[in-house]
């Protein structure tokens, strides 16, 4: 039987997605990009981050778990929620730690990349300079939680795609963090180097030991066109 | 005569410094000046605050001290880190392409001294209106020099933006090599203005030559004294501005010495603190911390080298010793003389690189047995520049000393500053003749305080003049 076709708008121009498809999974389909971040194309989503939120005909609603539905009028672009968004980034900027000009993950970055998107030069609310741990127990990985947004793709990884549970949320709130899965330190999980959730952290957080600043300035991910720039050469 | 009976002159802030100083001058019962000090107020940090990170952002976040020299940390940074990752010797391309970025480094540098900071004084005159001392006032009466300033720096940023991906800041040394090599392209693009630039940087030498020997019996007092030196130097003697061993001279040129294994400094030389400055006071150990300072930067390495394998500026370093008939030469304002032999001397050096093939190779990286503890040691445009870690098994930094070249140059700095208050002030009143001589001494060593305590924007500098009481009489800001 052949797949269902639905037909919506976003921000005006004409999609066409099938029946199934979240907002976000069209909409990526057709060349139309959504900022996000904890939204991985491997992982189920989960919506927890906000950046995708649009509006579906007229509420807020996460594109990355709404489903798309026939004739349904989506908003994204608009200057309401682009304000939105930048809030968001800017509150995750200042909630953690986030030193950019020696980040080694300085232009492969999603917030950093988000943040250029969307304009934000400099964070609006004062810093909160928590004080965070740092992991070095491992021989190859190295995890700084200065940099952790808390977007949970390493603990979706590991279980859904590693098959292990090296990684988990912890405490709630403002408390909330990121643990794991043993007594004390990274190097007594079976965490291993080729893992998923190695490969899946937006930020800075979760990083291989020995190779930062192997990629110079310039051919990094995001150093010539913005986040998004592949999904919209579809169109 | 007690220091009860002494009065005290505060200098702060300089101007056309970066970073931010002061200078308290004392006087005696006679007003005459007893003591002056340079006070580094600055507070930075960063030995500490790198405790914990991984060894090889390291060199990427050093580099953070300055935006004039961060070439110099990032080098210095990843010369250790060579050695941490067991790397001892590097591929030719990658040993190439980090020289590339420091003699490009050090033209900008250089360039940027002369020109903007320190071409006003030498042009209009220590006594000039300051309205018109400055590089405005440079640009609009001599706009040719001016322009050769703008664009001998601008050169130099593309040195470095081509081997570090960024002109400020950039990431091409890491542990072992580097991260990219030089494109025909890039390459091209600066053989283009290759000669340009050695026609205005002989002529750079010649206006730093010409001030010197047409004001001979001004500049010989200012600032001076004697004192020895200490710089890198290559195996055969030559100057060395990336790589070499340490070599120490006394003022009359004797060794102290010689072919120094900068792993082993701490052998040679140690830090005194002292309770006023947030700068220590480095001395060579077999003399003491009371006479065992010395100066560093481009009139160290010309007194220390016994020549320069570049032609044009080794013919200018000869003309240069012969006016101290091949001695030492101690004379504080010759810095910028020699700052300029330097600027010919990485030209020339850049030249000969540009046209390396060895620059476009794709032997990037190598790595070698790990070790917890290196020393990474360049002379960095204003003098030698030491950068000591240990790491630990899991690849985090524990211990960090950085030894700045300003450090270095603290003792001579203040001594200089001591001298010009000596011969300058008259009376109970700190003039604007006074002030800016005493910033002419500071800025023939160093435009940059700011690093040498690990602040950040410019260097105001305060002078205060305390009366033998310690009552404050006179005191006079820049900013």
């Amino acid at each position: 039987m052949a797949e269902q076709t639905i037909t919506f708008t976003i921000d005006g121009v004409e999609v066409k997605g099938k029946a199934g498809q979240t907002i976000m999974q069209a909409a990526d389909e057709a060349g139309v990009y959504i900022p996000r971040l904890c939204a991985f194309k491997d992982l189920t989503p989960h919506g927890s981050c906000r950046v995708c939120v649009v509006l579906v005909n007229g509420r807020p609603q996460a594109s990355c778990t709404q489903p798309a539905t026939e004739g349904m009028v989506v908003e994204s672009e608009t200057e309401e929620i682009q304000k939105h968004r930048r809030n968001i980034i800017d509150m995750l900027f200042v909630e953690g730690n986030h030193f950019c000009m020696f980040c080694e993950k300085s232009g492969n970055c999603e917030l950093q990349a988000q943040a250029y998107r969307l304009g934000i030069c400099a964070p609006k609310y004062p810093y909160q300079f928590p004080v965070r741990d740092l992991d070095a127990s491992h021989p190859d990985i190295f995890i700084d939680h200065n940099r952790c947004i808390l977007c949970g793709r390493c603990v979706q990884a590991s279980r859904d795609l590693d098959g292990k549970t090296v990684f988990e949320f912890v405490n709630r709130g403002t408390e909330k963090k990121i643990a794991v899965n043993a007594e004390a330190k990274l190097a007594d999980t079976d965490i291993d180097i080729s893992d998923k959730a190695c490969d899946v952290c937006p930020v800075g957080a979760i990083i291989k030991k020995h190779i930062g600043f192997a990629t110079p300035v310039g051919r990094r991910l995001y150093d010539t066109e913005p986040i998004g720039s592949d999904i919209e050469k579809k169109n | 005569m007690s220091d009860t009976n002494l009065k005290r002159v505060i200098i702060e802030p300089v101007t056309r410094v970066e970073g931010h100083g002061k200078v308290s001058i004392l006087l005696d019962e006679q007003n005459q000046v007893k003591q002056a000090r340079l006070h580094i107020v600055e507070f930075r940090g960063f030995e500490r605050f790198i405790q914990g990170r991984p060894y090889w952002e390291v060199p990427v976040l050093v580099q953070r001290l300055c935006g004039i020299c961060p070439v110099s940390h990032h080098l210095a940074a990843a010369k250790a880190m060579d050695l941490i990752v067991g790397a001892d010797q590097l591929t030719p391309t990658a040993e190439k392409i980090r020289r590339l970025m420091h003699y490009g480094q050090m033209f900008q540098s250089h360039a940027l001294h002369f020109f903007h900071l320190c071409s006003p004084d030498l042009l209009f005159g220590f006594d000039a209106d300051p309205a018109i001392r400055n590089v405005i006032g440079v640009a609009a009466k001599f706009p040719d020099l001016a322009v050769q300033g703008v664009m001998m720096r601008k050169y130099g940023q593309e040195i470095i933006k081509a081997t570090a991906g960024k002109k400020i800041h950039g990431t091409g040394a890491i542990p072992g090599g580097v991260n990219k090599n030089l494109s025909i392209e890039e390459r091209d693009a600066l053989l283009k203005d290759i000669d340009q630039m050695v026609e205005w940087s002989r002529g750079a030498v010649k206006i730093a030559k010409d001030y010197t020997m047409d004001n001979i019996e001004d500049v010989k007092p200012f600032g001076s004294f004697d004192s020895s030196h200490l710089s890198l130097i290559r195996e055969d003697g030559a100057m060395d501005l990336y790589h070499g061993n340490l070599r120490a001279i006394d003022k009359d040129g004797n060794k102290i010495f010689d072919q120094v294994d900068y792993q082993k400094y701490t052998d040679y030389l140690a830090e005194e603190v002292r309770d006023w400055s947030y700068m220590k006071f480095p001395f060579i150990k077999s003399i003491g911390p009371e006479n065992g300072w010395y100066r560093v930067g481009p009139l160290s390495r010309v007194n220390t080298c016994d020549f320069i394998d570049t032609p044009e500026a080794e013919a200018e370093r000869k003309e240069f010793m012969a006016l101290t008939d091949d001695k030492p030469n101690n004379i504080t304002l010759a810095y910028h003389w020699t700052r300029m032999i330097e600027v010919l001397h990485s030209i020339e050096k850049i030249k000969e690189l540009l046209n390396d093939s060895d620059l476009q190779g794709t032997d990037l990286v190598v790595t070698g047995e790990r070790r917890e503890e290196a020393v990474g040691l360049i002379e960095a445009p204003r003098g030698t520049l030491f950068h000591h870690y240990k790491v630990n098994k899991n690849d985090q930094v524990e211990m960090a000393n950085l030894i700045v070249s300003t450090t270095n140059n603290n003792e001579p700095m203040n001594r200089a500053v001591q001298k010009v208050a000596q011969d300058h002030l008259s009376g109970v009143e700190i003039t604007e003749g006074l002030l800016n001589r005493i910033e002419v001494a500071i800025r023939a060593y160093d435009p940059c305080l700011s690093c040498a305590t690990h602040a950040l924007g410019k260097m105001p500098l305060s002078v205060s003049l305390y009366d033998h009481d310690g009552n404050v009489i006179d005191k006079k800001f820049k900013q």
